[in-house]
């Protein structure tokens, strides 16, 4: 399914295919682990075992300090 | 909705999964907050009579240990009169400005007083100055100058500012880190002065540190502002390019991934190991600091660090 994510750290936005249906499926595709991030979907955080739908749009929150 | 993704104790939609199970909003929140409270109270982090240092940077971790530390004062009815932050403008070009910004308004909202010290003031240059001149000569890092100094300055303004205590931010992945990092480089007498409160009662110059954030992960630090709608910038420092500590830091996200509960697990065997490591420190080479010969701040030396750099940057 297609999902759109936007990463807060850059504001860049990229579209991907994903084989399955979790965020974490979709997490594991884009080869981030979950310890490292916040996942948002409309303004809500959801945990790795949320079932995702086509077309979602995901906001990836970094978890992890600049300094 | 699976039944992982409820919340362990309403059924609730989860927000975030924990070692013994998913929580929903309002049961993070709780969780969140108690343990925090928990914390300071167990290893009685604060007295009624402290005079409160919050050393912040205007980063997720400091915004929430000034909101929590202030909530705790309200709930256990201790005048905030007893609080302040203190934040080290270190003069960190398109880095400090926009964090100090975002403490400013902080402080403001929640009507925390806020003081200001800068490198630039006490040392005669900002770190962006300072930087090049003193790893030329010496090849020093830029975190290992920027630490030196903020140390230095956060206890010399605390001290001057009446304040019995500083509050940090550091969290358990900063201490797991911290604890893996000392093990690795086998600097094993640093890791004595970990642990919730540092310090010693009997070290006047040396205001005590301690950290409410002990045992909250930084994802656990992340969501909570999240949740709580605070402003955070996440600029990162334009100097943070520390190798070791990155790698120690994905090595233990790994294994958490994997293994949910190892940060905490590092941290529990610590603190079972650490009344030994603090009676070794103690025992070994024990002395009280004395004071710098020439800036009369405390120092393990004659000449303290901070003036060490000051003494290279002159001779430069």
């Amino acid at each position: 399914m297609k999902i759109q994510v936007t990463f807060e750290k850059d504001q860049s936005i990229k579209e991907v295919s994903v084989e399955g249906n979790t965020v974490l499926d979709l997490l594991n595709h884009l080869a981030i682990n979950p310890e490292t991030v916040l996942v948002v979907k409309n303004n809500e955080v959801i945990t790795e075992h949320e079932i995702l739908s086509e077309n979602d749009c995901l906001e990836l929150l970094s978890v992890i300090s600049g300094g | 909705m699976s039944n992982q993704n409820s919340c362990s104790k309403c059924e609730k939609k989860g927000i975030i999964l924990l070692q013994h199970g998913a929580l929903c909003q309002n049961h993070f929140l709780s969780y969140f907050e108690e343990k925090v409270f928990k914390t300071i109270n167990k290893y009685n982090l604060l007295n009624r009579d402290d005079k409160i240092c919050i050393a912040a940077s205007g980063g997720k971790d400091s915004l929430t240990v000034l909101y929590l530390t202030k909530k705790y004062l309200e709930e256990k009815k201790i005048s905030k009169e007893n609080l302040f932050a203190l934040v080290i403008d270190e003069g960190i070009n398109n880095y400090r400005e926009h964090t100090l910004s975002d403490l400013k308004e902080f402080c403001n909202n929640y009507d925390i007083p806020l003081k200001v010290v800068t490198n630039k003031e006490e040392f005669g240059y900002t770190l962006d100055e300072a930087y090049p001149i003193i790893n030329k000569e010496t090849k020093k890092k830029p975190c290992n100058i920027c630490g030196v100094w903020r140390r230095y300055l956060l206890n010399k303004y605390a001290r001057q500012f009446g304040a019995t205590k500083i509050i940090t931010g550091h969290n358990l992945d900063d201490e797991a880190q911290a604890v893996l990092m000392n093990i690795f480089k086998a600097n094993t007498k640093l890791s004595a002065g970990l642990g919730p409160i540092s310090g010693t009662k009997e070290q006047d110059l040396f205001v005590q540190r301690v950290k409410p954030l002990y045992f909250c992960t930084e994802k656990e630090t992340r969501l909570y502002t999240v949740l709580k709608g605070f402003k955070v910038d996440f600029t990162e420092c334009p100097y943070a390019a520390d190798g070791f500590r990155a790698n120690i830091r994905d090595m233990l996200n790994d294994f958490e991934n994997k293994y949910k509960g190892t940060k905490q697990s590092i941290i529990n065997s610590f603190l079972a190991m650490l009344p030994l490591l603090k009676e070794q420190a103690r025992g070994e080479s024990y002395a009280p600091p004395t004071r710098c010969t020439i800036c009369t701040e405390p120092a393990n030396k004659d000449v303290c660090n901070a003036c060490v750099l000051k003494e290279e940057l002159k001779n430069a």
